[in-house]
């Protein structure tokens, strides 16, 4: 089974094409990197991949459920995390972790057991019930993307996890996610970091609201003829005539 | 232009205290370009807030064209051009009704400096009546240049213009400040992306309210004084961790679409390939490569 298909998804707003028939698929278990310029349509698409906004037309399956009718049964398969909103800083880290997984139906036992293990794993047992609000933003973003993860999802979408964040952060969260993909967990993830494109097994880059490129970094680089992922990215989205908005 | 000596500023935080700039000293020479290049939590919207006299320093004091932060504000607000991080422009109002009403507050017209902002504000103009809430991130970003330059100032304030912009909004913004650099004005700006460093004439690296170093972007490469190769092999998940255990590296780390290896001396790329090979790496490709200020960010931050 495909984590994702699409075929031909399409949004629109009145009369302007967010997301314009884009089709792809993305394999379980893969690094898959959804990459676009400010308002080529990647948030508008993975919003109707989340199950959160119904496409307009062409047909997409998320984790085997479909996008029109499971809407559902796709909030329960996947995780979700973002830069601007991931955890709440007024709870503690265990409240945090307790309240997401509470939402997600996991049993108490399954819950204590894992967030034990959690803290051990990001040495995070001492700040065990200080408040997420006083951790510094390398901390913060690793945990997220553990509570993320932590009702054991098929696939998770990352939209600009590691934005802001430093260098050596910014490192040890891909490792995170490599981690998440060796356990079989479906990456599926956004950047302005060029570099992390490179980390991903297979790229998008989206334009206008169309896929304009798909292929793993060295195939698109070879393709365009690029010494980087930033010129790939550079040639392809000086291309878009809209105005982002 | 701009002199700060020993500036530090201070929050409280529960029963303890959070330094955030700690004791800052530098200066930028007029009509430079001075990139302040840090992560989330630096403390670099700290010190812009107090350089733009918004904030009040704990200690030490700084100097913009003569005028002191604290004791000639009033003076020094209109040489300044502030651009905070946050989108802070009249969300309600137009395009044209925000740069008017910039202009006024500093007792100037549009049509008075329009020279000084036309080739920035050309590329908003088709959408002079829309209101600010509804630009899309680029366009915002490129109003608000233009609110900030609307009364002529001599030196400009970027708090990280550039952060969750896309790659060709940032080439070109970068453009825009190339452009009004050459007209004299100086610029300070941060930004989280180690990237832009090299279009700063001076950069200063900051980390937990200290600068880590301050110079030309090349005279901080070359100060990176280690040997810096650049590995490639068939598994690339396990190569860092794999570089990182050969005896004559002193540091690796994931670099897009290879693995950095920091060499303890010169010499040593054989050996480091026998060792991979020996591991079972295979299609391993070793080579010499400059260092980035990505590589002196990450070398500094590790003592």
């Amino acid at each position: 089974m495909k984590m994702i298909t699409a075929k031909n998804l399409s949004k629109v707003f009145g009369g302007f094409k967010a997301v314009d028939a884009i089709s792809f698929e993305v394999e379980p278990g893969e690094i898959f990197g959804f990459l676009g310029a400010n308002g080529a349509g990647k948030t508008t698409a993975m919003r109707m991949l989340c199950g959160l906004s119904r496409p307009s037309s062409g047909e997409a399956t998320v984790a085997g459920f479909d996008v029109y009718r499971q809407q559902e049964q796709i909030k329960r398969a996947i995780g979700y995390m973002s830069q601007k909103f991931s955890l709440y800083d007024d709870l503690t880290i265990t409240e945090n972790i307790r309240f997401y997984a509470g939402i997600y139906g996991k049993p108490g036992r399954f819950i204590k057991e894992k967030t034990s293990a959690l803290l051990r794993e990001l040495h995070l047992e001492t700040e065990a019930d200080k408040r997420v609000g006083s951790l510094p933003l390398g901390w913060k973003q690793k945990l997220a993307f553990s509570v993320a993860i932590f009702h054991e999802p098929q696939l998770v979408f990352l939209d600009e996890p590691t934005g802001g964040v430093d260098p050596i952060t910014r490192r040890e969260f891909w490792n995170l996610i490599y981690a998440a993909a060796e356990k079989g967990i479906t990456v599926f993830v956004t950047t302005h970091y060029m570099d992390e494109a490179e980390y991903c097994n297979r790229v998008s880059i989206m334009v206008d609201g169309r896929i304009e490129a798909l292929d793993t970094p060295a195939g698109l680089k070879q393709h365009y003829s690029a010494a980087s992922m930033n010129d790939v990215f550079l040639q392809l989205a000086r291309k878009a005539t809209r105005s982002a908005d | 232009m701009i002199s700060v000596r020993n500036i530090s500023k201070k929050y409280p935080v529960g029963k303890g205290e959070l330094t955030a700039v700690n004791q800052l000293s530098f200066d930028v020479a007029p009509g430079e370009l001075f990139g302040i290049i840090g992560p989330d939590g630096a403390g670099k919207t700290s010190l812009f807030r107090m350089l733009a006299t918004l904030l009040l320093p704990d200690g030490g004091e700084a100097l913009i064209g003569g005028c002191h932060v604290v004791k000639d504000y009033k003076q020094l607000r209109k040489k300044l051009g502030y651009m905070p991080g946050r989108f802070s422009l009249y969300q309600d109002l137009t395009v044209e009704e925000n740069l008017r009403f910039f202009a006024t507050i500093f007792h100037t017209s549009i049509d008075e400096n329009y020279g000084l902002i036309r080739d920035i504000y050309e590329q908003i103009k088709p959408f002079k009546d829309r209101r600010a809430g509804k630009l899309s991130g680029g366009m915002k970003q490129k109003l608000a240049l233009c609110c900030a330059l609307i009364h002529r100032p001599t030196v400009l304030l970027l708090d990280e213009p550039t952060t969750g912009v896309d790659a060709v909004s940032r080439v070109e913004f970068w453009q825009m400040l190339q452009g009004l650099k050459s007209g004299g004005i100086t610029i300070i700006v941060s930004t989280p992306y180690m990237d832009e460093a090299s279009l700063c004439d001076r950069i200063a690296l900051m980390q937990q309210g200290n600068f880590l170093t301050t110079g030309t972007p090349d005279g901080i490469k070359a100060a990176f004084a280690k040997p810096l190769l650049a590995v490639k092999a068939d598994r690339m998940h396990q190569l860092v961790n794999a570089v990182r255990e050969a005896p004559v590296v002193e540091d690796s780390y994931a670099f897009g679409e290879w693995a950095h290896a920091v060499m303890r001396e010169e010499g040593h790329d054989r050996e480091l390939e026998s060792f991979l090979s020996a591991k079972g790496f295979r299609q391993v490709v070793v080579q010499q490569t400059e260092p980035t200020v990505e590589d002196c960010f990450l070398k500094l931050m590790r003592p």
